[in-house]
């Protein structure tokens, strides 16, 4: 299966991610995210943080964990190489998703070629077919 | 969708459903094209349908879809009955425009243009994961944010008199940064004095044309030949995370039901949430404004190091973008404050105006419109008329027509920049990507969008100016 697609969508960048599972689905949906700002599969797996989101319904819990990936770009030039042991539970009206993002810290070797402003909702989809899948626009 | 034409410039959807007014479009019939392959047309439906809205949803004539309001939306609200919106400000809060005029012609800085540029892209940090000059604190940060681009004068950085040719003076009034969230400050504090990437960029222009003599000298803008310098940026990570933290608070505190459109999330305006997102807003556009002061004031030494003196580079105007704030208008027959969101619009006050500085008083606003790379960008001044047309108010650019995708399939970084060179000017970007990202085939034509403005009325054209130099974030 292929982890995601780009599709057509004026200003933006709008995007499909696949999954056998949810999580999987989530965590091709942020290689799509990484994907327009550095090649995710060149950063090497140096640095691991821990990141834990929550949100009130899957849709807000998908925009806060991608969120994550900017925030972290941002705050900590830490680039996204991999996202892993990826869990989602729900805990009483919250759905909570743990994660562990491997990585590395900005330096010239890497190279940063666009920016992602912000996980939107427009167009925001989460279905469950034969496989997962979540449509998402960001505003770059 | 039903639309009315008015005349050759305007376009009406009329109040059906739940509209509470009619949508009218200000464009021609070659931009009504675009216009309605994509989502603007809804959105803007979408908009009239907000409770408190006046009068009417505007749609700009550079409009595209965006998330929410469309790119190019302007609404105003009723202070008690009415809302705010983040998805009606969008994410770049304050993303703008400074222009800087100079005594030089092109002539006299032909031989150094490349020089200029490349100073430039030294002083001046841009493109993704860089950071600012400075490792700020956490409380000069919210010094930035309370005082704007006053904060940054005090610092060193530019004049008092850049501060009065300044929309609301370089500082919103209402910004309490108290609001802002911890995340908005930590992304905030490493990107002060960055240009950004994406769609910004710094550029060095020459006066090509001149369509109203009188306005133009008011503004500085002489003759023919001259160079200026024109700075487009926003409030980078800071300003983002403003918006995506109001609309999860908002979504919290009101839920999504009955929203034809997530992003249209709202809260009334006198509300405990309406006003603190109006104040880390008013935080968010304040650090826009030190951002472009900062620039500009590196962009002058630049200037004084390469070409020995940076006099007579005063600031023309600097203009905010995406914006929500109270304004008076006009409103059957009654002067009322109004909650107004702009955008993706360009405000657009014409003469007697008091927001306006006195120099221009007499005549209106400028109104500064970036043109896509590599193509002309407009220097207009805004008209009285705008006030009942659109709340005072017109077009910010030339609007996309391409996504970045489809111009990252169709066009070449290095093939854009060879071209750029044949015809005289010089590029330079952080990323080949961004490049071919930002081709200006993938946006509207930014002639027939000033034209539009003029002939609708919402904005008069006053001169043209073309690039001479691009650094691109």
């Amino acid at each position: 299966m292929e982890r995601y697609r780009f599709l057509r969508h004026t200003a933006d960048a709008k995007f499909q991610a696949f999954g056998t599972t949810l999580e999987e689905a989530f965590v091709n949906a942020a290689l799509a995210t990484a994907s327009l700002m550095w090649d995710w599969d060149k950063i090497e797996k140096k640095i691991e943080r821990r990141i834990q989101v929550s949100g009130k319904d899957l849709k807000q819990l998908l925009s806060s964990f991608l969120e994550e990936i900017i925030y972290l770009l941002d705050s900590k030039m830490f680039l996204l190489a991999s996202p892993e042991n990826l869990r989602i539970e729900k805990k009483g009206s919250l759905y909570v998703l743990k994660a562990l993002f491997k990585g590395d810290q900005y330096s010239d070797k890497y190279k940063v070629h666009g920016d992602v402003k912000a996980i939107t909702y427009n167009e925001m989809e989460i279905e469950k077919n034969t496989h997962f899948m979540v449509q998402v626009v960001v505003d770059v | 969708m039903e639309l009315n034409k008015i005349n050759d410039y305007t376009w009406e959807i009329p109040k059906t459903g739940d509209m509470k007014v009619p949508a009218l479009i200000y464009t021609s019939a070659k931009l009504l094209e675009s216009v309605r392959r994509d989502m603007t047309l809804k959105q803007a439906k979408n908009v009239a349908c907000l409770r408190g809205i006046q009068r009417k949803s505007y749609v700009m004539p550079d409009a595209h879809q965006g998330y929410g309001f469309p790119i190019g939306g302007v609404a105003a609200f009723d202070m008690d009955d009415g809302i705010i919106s983040p998805g009606g400000v969008g994410y770049d809060i304050n993303c703008g425009v400074r222009l800087l005029r100079t005594d030089y012609t092109e002539k006299d800085i032909h031989e150094r243009r490349t020089q200029l540029l490349a100073e430039i892209f030294r002083e001046v940090p841009a493109g993704v994961g860089k950071g600012g000059i400075t490792r700020l604190s956490r409380n000069v940060l919210l010094d930035v944010c309370t005082k704007g681009a006053e904060w940054a004068v005090e610092n060193g950085y530019g004049t008092r008199e850049d501060l009065q040719r300044t929309e609301e003076s370089g500082r919103m009034k209402g910004a309490d940064p108290s609001h802002l969230s911890s995340r908005a400050v930590e992304r905030g504090i490493p990107q002060l004095g960055t240009l950004g990437a994406g769609n910004h960029f710094l550029e060095i222009q020459k006066v090509s044309e001149i369509y109203d003599e009188r306005v133009s000298r008011v503004f500085g803008i002489q003759p023919v030949g001259q160079v200026l310098v024109m700075i487009h940026c926003g409030s980078r990570g800071l300003g983002h995370q403003v918006a995506s933290d109001y609309i999860r608070l908002m979504e919290n505190k009101f839920g999504t039901r009955g929203l034809p459109d997530r992003e249209l999330i709202n809260a009334p305006i006198r509300s405990q949430l309406g006003q603190q997102y109006y104040k880390s807003m008013s935080a968010a556009v304040n650090y826009a404004f030190a951002n472009r002061q900062m620039i500009a004031h590196w962009v002058r030494d630049v200037f004084a190091k390469v070409m020995g003196s940076s006099e007579g580079m005063n600031q023309v105007y600097d203009v905010c973008h995406n914006v929500a704030k109270f304004e008076k208008h006009r409103i059957d027959g009654k002067d009322k404050e109004v909650c107004i969101h702009r955008k993706g619009a360009t405000r657009s006050f014409g003469p007697g105006r008091e927001e306006i500085p006195e120099v221009y008083r007499s005549v209106g606003q400028p109104v500064i419109i970036p043109g896509s790379m590599g193509t002309a960008s407009y220097i207009l001044v805004g008209t009285s008329e705008a006030e009942e047309l659109s709340f005072g108010s017109t077009a910010h650019g030339a609007g996309r027509v391409m996504s970045r995708h489809e111009a990252l399939r169709r066009f070449r970084g290095e093939q854009i920049k060879q071209d750029m060179e044949r015809r005289g000017i010089e590029l330079k970007s952080t990323s080949w990507k961004g490049v071919a990202e930002e081709a200006s085939q993938a946006y509207k034509d930014v002639d027939e969008v000033v034209n539009v403005s003029h002939k609708a009325g919402i904005g008069k054209l006053v001169a043209k100016v073309t690039p001479v130099a691009v650094m691109k974030g």
